[in-house]
């Protein structure tokens, strides 16, 4: 076709045939499936004419509602992946015995564990949780939106662009063969010639940007948009882990950013921070990885925390245990999580007191998280505890996560974890939490604030189906693992000698079976709801009869949110409102300030995808090229003055008729 | 430790144990005794969380079995919601509990440091004085282990062994990439890393055969990354090094670099005669002619570095580039779908005029097969 | 039930019936954005403090600083907050014009300072005392790089800012935006204070 290979280096980069994975049967399925799923999609939303809508109400959606469903429609598309990629090292691991070398070459195998870790965490647990955060934090304090709506909007489509970069790997070339955490010199340029490494580091900057921003936007609402009265003792609890949450991610991402740029100076221009050679240091990426590494498994842990600190307090009926040792729980395992990252890797080496010192810190981070787990304990005390499907997660997730903070426990002393460090022990306990602690919470807020944001509740039968499966299977997926652990197995291997073992990775691939089917149900639920959503429609705005001021607006509530800012007496503050005659306004209803909409941070975040593209491939015409453009855009978008509308009165008056009509009708 | 204790939660366990009795929990019952304590202080830990996490479990399913909805007759008090002697408990509990444990984390990290010579052979017999300890030096390759015997001037890939109840000091490094040295049966793991070199101590107490591994992964033949470490009595070690001299061929520098390369699976191997200063120089990285030694770099910059004229030394310091350009040696299954080496087309012009000539052994490897050619 | 109603233990007030507006959070947010860029910071620097003297054979900071150049170089930054400074006074008293003024200087103070820097840096260049020569000097083009890329960014922003400010005057929103570029300002200022502190006079003098 072309002629001058120089050219075509040009244009294409390290970019070729070979470089689509045409040899991978596995893939090719793949691709032709979401091919399919995509041209029905695309096909679907033209002949509904969906796209004008879709654009305008959606992508360029600056309300915090909207976007807080973006995230979590991001996760859980992603969590598709990130499990897939589980059930394949189940099946491997569970197969690969006796010289049976499994269907995945170790090629294939450690890009599988190196997605599954990256996508689970970043683009399924990070994307569930701000989510939540964005959708529920400005209502509980409420506010109309957050302090900078468009910058919520940009951080949104950022985390998208993350994913996409990470999910076009799948398809053009390869993904990193490193682990999550893509240890140096192992992902240095020597050792990981190949663009793989790279797909992981510009997906992860690309989505950090996202991520950090989102954390100062919901700093600055918590902070400065609360309702009069809502002093910080009085924010409902939520709140409470979202701001320790979002103070955790502005102060830990950009050691993030700025240990993964050292890591790409390495990689594109040759530096030698993390080399064997000239004066590098890898153990010092190893250092600041988890400085980064350890509080972001708060930042996902603790708004779960909120979650079922909500949920236990509506359920039972009860004002929340400990309203005050909760909050200072949460505030102490923040800083304390900034004081325990050298748990990491105890095995590389440090003297006996630098471990013993950071062995000793992981342990009192236990004493807080045991308090909570007291308080929620006590809140159901004396309650009248009501079993729907949020509450059962609730329960569920008691039981596991002790169980999981005891593994933790052990994990924490240093010559105990010098032979459990990198087993399957470690992988079976740190499952045990984000499983048994993060993802049942949020499936449980999934529950709980779905007739929130949807007007009506999500089936119950399935709910309970989903629950079990997920709960028992998670049982039979990783106790396993704690033996197999204690057999001496590690983590990350592919092929096994040992015939003795295959028994138990065949109980765990069926554990993964079962979570399978409770995914399955999950998404069964909400179809079967959609369907039947008139019988599950919630016109009260308070199906669970809630307690803090996200019940007290309609469901789904309107784009400004409240009418009236509420003024806060009480952290109770609905159930406080209920109690002493609260009325709703009626009349008196003025226009409202709100932000506009723009298009500006899903351009943004479509050229960041072509510059990592480039980036990657080395196609340094189109890097240079979106780079440019990105500054461009934002300049001319710095040229927009007039980015809010008033919601005319009238538009009020008929939106707040509609409502005392529906709560007519309940009585 | 606590004895008392210890018979307890076997008591306790026992359920669990004989359930459990199909496989070979190695962690829980190995053969050498750092391995032996650090098992002993899983239970401990667990033990002592256990005084804990049980009241809460059991807590959790009374609370919410008592307290469900259904039952009216169980007391409802929906404003009670603090009570100081209550939250005293809950904040003190956990808190006693993480003070015994910190106390025996103190005192077990520091008695059972790696970096710290042994002073018994296990519970009831302390090191004899005159006792030698034997040394190991441990190379992590890609993918496969070498040993040194500096003692007896021999080295073995993927197979090691020590006499039961010697102390054994090893000295652990790696060539590529981060590895970690782990014999479960033996004692717990320490990294390997390259120009760095982790020590461990340890016994073992029992013959037999044992299983050593890499517990970092490494790459792609990480998976195969397995040794077999042998408990002998002094006699049967001293014929197992017989064999070695017997059996073995040399590994001189040469051997060795060829050795390095990337292979997996690789089989069990002698050399009868190991040069003596080759860890040394694979430590230091210089094991290949022309480079300079770490050592002698660190010694440099100390001094204040090697002035402005000192270009020549950079490619004496280059190391991690070994492979590059290097056809059979590559790291295949590292190496990008479109077989572009990475870095050739990024380094700045001034960079590649001395990238290669400094090391005129470059394309050793096109005119002799790697180990991987020979075991394919 | 309004907000001129008082309020009682029997009648409380539950909403606001006027317009609710909230304290603006630009400043905190821009702060909060300026302690994260910081934290990047922060880690360039400990970067450096581990791997600063690991020369790899090669030249130290003795052998490569030029310190009067970098002394004249710090005059350069330090002069430019000077005269931001000058053009925040200049928008408090609402004067366009001057404001502009002050602005334009700064921003060619910035333009010397980055100047120098790339003189340095083609200087060492030269030497072959690149990034690709050790860790120090891979720490030291990293760290001193990025705040020059940041120095090169708030002069982008600068410029968009005087342009702006030309074109609407002085109003609510381009104040908020000088206030936002002058934190930036000082703030790279601060940094640059313990980039000459922490490696040049450390290194040439410690």
């Amino acid at each position: 076709m072309f002629s001058n290979p120089d050219i075509l280096k040009f244009i294409f980069g390290r970019l070729s045939f070979e470089s689509l994975p045409f040899h991978e049967p596995i893939l090719i399925v793949t691709f032709a499936a979401v091919c399919l799923g995509g041209i029905g999609v695309v096909g679907l939303m033209t002949y509904f004419k969906l796209w004008g809508p879709f654009w305008r109400d959606w992508v360029c959606s600056v309300d915090h509602k909207k976007i807080g469903i973006m995230y979590i429609v991001l996760a859980i598309i992603m969590l598709f992946r990130g499990f897939a990629d589980a059930i394949m090292m189940r099946v491997q691991q569970a197969i690969a015995f006796n010289g049976n070398e499994g269907y995945l070459n170790s090629h294939h195998y450690d890009q599988i564990f190196t997605a599954h870790g990256v996508i689970m965490i970043f683009f399924v647990a990070m994307p569930f949780v701000t989510g939540f955060m964005n959708y529920i934090v400005p209502l509980q304090i409420g506010a109309r939106d957050v302090s900078f709506p468009f910058l919520n909007n940009f951080s949104f489509w950022m985390t998208t662009a993350g994913a996409i970069i990470i999910m076009i790997s799948l398809f053009i070339g390869e993904f990193a063969r490193t682990g999550w955490l893509a240890y140096p010199p192992l992902s240095g340029a020597d050792y990981s010639p190949g663009v793989g490494v790279d797909y992981y580091i510009w997906g992860l900057q690309v989505a950090g940007v996202g991520t950090t921003l989102s954390g100062i936007n919901l700093i600055a609402t918590i902070v400065k948009m609360r309702a009069p009265g809502m002093s910080f003792m009085k924010m409902p609890i939520f709140t409470w882990t979202a701001l320790c949450t979002n103070i955790l991610i502005v102060a830990s991402f950009p050691i993030l950013t700025a240990t993964l740029v050292l890591l790409s100076l390495d990689r594109y221009v040759g530096t030698n921070f993390f080399t064997n050679d000239l004066g590098g240091n890898p153990m010092m990426y190893v250092n600041l990885i988890w400085i980064w590494g350890h509080p972001e498994v708060y930042i996902l842990i603790l708004p779960v925390f909120g979650i079922f600190s909500e949920i236990v307090a509506t359920f039972s009926g009860k004002r929340l245990f400990g309203y005050a040792s909760m909050v200072y729980a949460t505030c102490v395992i923040m800083i304390l999580s900034y004081l325990v990252w050298l748990h990491h890797f105890f095995t590389m080496g440090s003297g006996a007191s630098v471990n013993a010192f950071f062995g000793i810190t992981t342990m009192i981070i236990s004493i807080p998280t045991g308090a909570k787990m007291f308080n929620w304990l006590f809140t159901m005390y004396r309650g009248r505890i009501r079993y729907d499907v949020p509450m059962l997660w609730t329960v569920g997730f008691m039981v596991t996560f002790a169980i999981g903070g005891m593994t933790g426990v052990m994990l924490a002393v240093p010559p105990a974890d010098f032979v459990l460090h990198n087993s399957l022990f470690l992988i079976a306990h740190f499952h045990n939490v984000i499983i048994g602690g993060v993802l049942f919470g949020l499936l449980a807020g999934v529950n709980y604030w779905f007739p929130k944001a949807f007007g009506f509740k999500l089936n119950q039968f399935w709910g309970k189906v989903s629950f079990w499966f997920w709960f028992v299977g998670f049982y039979f997926a990783f106790m396993p693992l704690y033996v197999l652990g204690l057999m001496g197995v590690t983590r990350r291997v592919s092929q096994f000698e040992d015939p003795s073992l295959q028994i138990w990775f065949i109980i765990a691939a069926c554990g993964a079976g079962m979570i399978a089917i409770g995914i399955a149900s999950f998404i069964i639920q909400i179809g079967v709801s959609v369907w039947k959503r008139d019988e599950l429609r919630d016109e009260t705005g308070d199906p669970w009869h809630g307690r803090t001021l996200e019940w007290s607006t309609s469901s789904p509530p309107p784009d400004y949110n409240f009418a009236f800012t509420p003024v806060v007496h009480d952290h109770d503050s609905w159930y406080d409102m209920k109690n002493r005659g609260y009325a709703r306004p009626l009349q008196g209803f003025k226009p409202i300030h709100m932000p506009k909409n723009t298009g500006t941070g899903a351009i943004l975040s479509g050229i960041s995808v072509a510059l990592a593209f480039g980036l990657i491939w080395y196609m340094w015409w189109l890097a240079a090229l979106s780079f440019i453009a990105i500054i461009v855009v934002s300049i001319v978008h710095t040229f927009n003055y007039n980015r809010d509308y008033y919601i005319p009165a009238d538009d009020v008056v008929a939106e707040e008729n509609k409502r005392t009509e529906l709560l007519a009708r309940q009585v | 430790m606590f004895p008392m204790l210890k018979r307890l939660i076997q008591i306790a366990l026992l359920p669990l144990l004989a359930t459990l009795s199909g496989c070979n929990l190695v962690v829980m019952s190995p053969s050498g005794d750092i391995a032996r304590q650090q098992a002993d202080l899983i239970i401990v830990s667990t033990v002592l969380m256990l005084l804990i996490i049980v009241p809460v479990v059991f807590l959790t399913l009374y609370f919410a079995w008592h307290y469900r909805h259904a039952n009216t007759t169980a007391k409802y008090d929906p404003e009670w919601h603090h009570s100081t002697r209550l939250e005293v408990v809950i904040w003190a509990a956990p808190l006693a509990i993480i003070v015994a444990l910190g106390a025996i984390t103190w005192i077990s990290t520091h008695r059972l440091d790696p970096y710290r010579p042994l002073d018994r052979l296990d519970a009831e017999r302390p090191v004899p004085a005159e006792t030698r300890p034997l040394t190991v030096q441990v190379v992590a390759l890609d993918w496969k282990w070498l040993f040194f015997y500096p003692e007896y001037g021999i080295a073995t890939v993927n197979e090691m062994a020590a006499p039961v109840d010697r102390p054994i000091t090893f000295e652990i490094t790696s060539s590529s990439v981060m590895n970690s040295f782990y014999i479960p049966a033996l004692a717990g793991q320490i990294y390997a890393m390259p120009g760095m070199q982790t020590k461990l101590h340890a016994v073992i107490n029992k013959e037999g055969e044992f299983e050593g591994l890499s517990a970092n992964y490494s790459g792609a033949g990480f998976s195969h990354m397995r040794f077999k470490f042998h408990g002998y009595t002094a006699e049967g070690f001293d014929g197992w090094i017989a064999k070695v001299k017997q059996q073995g061929t040399a590994l001189n520098r040469d051997a060795y670099l060829k050795l390095e390369k990337p292979s997996e699976r690789e089989p069990i191997r002698y050399f009868a005669a190991a040069d003596k200063d080759l860890y040394s120089a694979i430590l230091n990285m210089c094991a290949e002619p022309g480079k300079m030694c770490m050592n002698e770099m660190m010694h440099i910059d100390m001094m204040g570095g090697a002035g402005t004229e000192s270009h020549e030394n950079r490619a004496k310091l280059q190391y991690d580039n070994r492979r590059i350009g290097d056809a059979e040696g590559t790291n295949a299954a590292t190496f990008p779908a479109t077989g572009t080496p990475a870095k050739s087309d990024e380094q700045p012009h001034n960079e590649q005029g001395h990238g290669n000539h400094s090391m005129p052994d470059t394309n050793n490897g096109d005119a002799d097969p790697a180990p991987a050619q020979i075991n394919n | 039930m309004s907000a001129s109603k008082t309020e009682t233990a029997e009648n409380p007030q539950f909403y606001l019936e006027e317009d609710h507006h909230p304290e603006n959070s630009t400043n905190l947010g821009f702060w909060l954005y300026l302690m994260s860029d910081c934290l990047i910071f922060a880690i360039l620097f400990a970067t450096y403090a581990v791997v600063g003297r690991n020369y790899a054979a090669g030249p130290s900071p003795a052998d490569l600083f030029d310190l009067p150049l970098v002394a004249l170089n710090t005059a350069m930054l330090l002069f430019s907050s000077i005269t931001y400074g000058f053009a925040m006074l200049q928008m408090e008293r609402g004067a366009k014009a001057e404001t502009l003024f002050w602005l334009g200087v700064t921003g060619v103070f910035g333009l010397a300072f980055l100047g120098i820097e790339l003189y340095e840096f083609s200087h060492l260049l030269h030497e072959g005392a690149g990034p690709q020569r050790s860790a120090f000097l891979s720490a030291f083009f990293t760290l001193v790089g990025t705040h020059g890329l940041h120095v090169t960014f708030g002069i982008i922003w600068l410029v968009t800012l005087m342009v702006q400010v030309s074109k609407h005057g002085l109003i609510p929103e381009n104040r908020r935006r000088l206030m936002c570029l002058s934190m930036f300002w000082h703030f790279l200022d601060v940094i640059w204070i313990g980039v000459f502190s922490v490696v040049y006079l450390m290194g040439v003098l410690g």
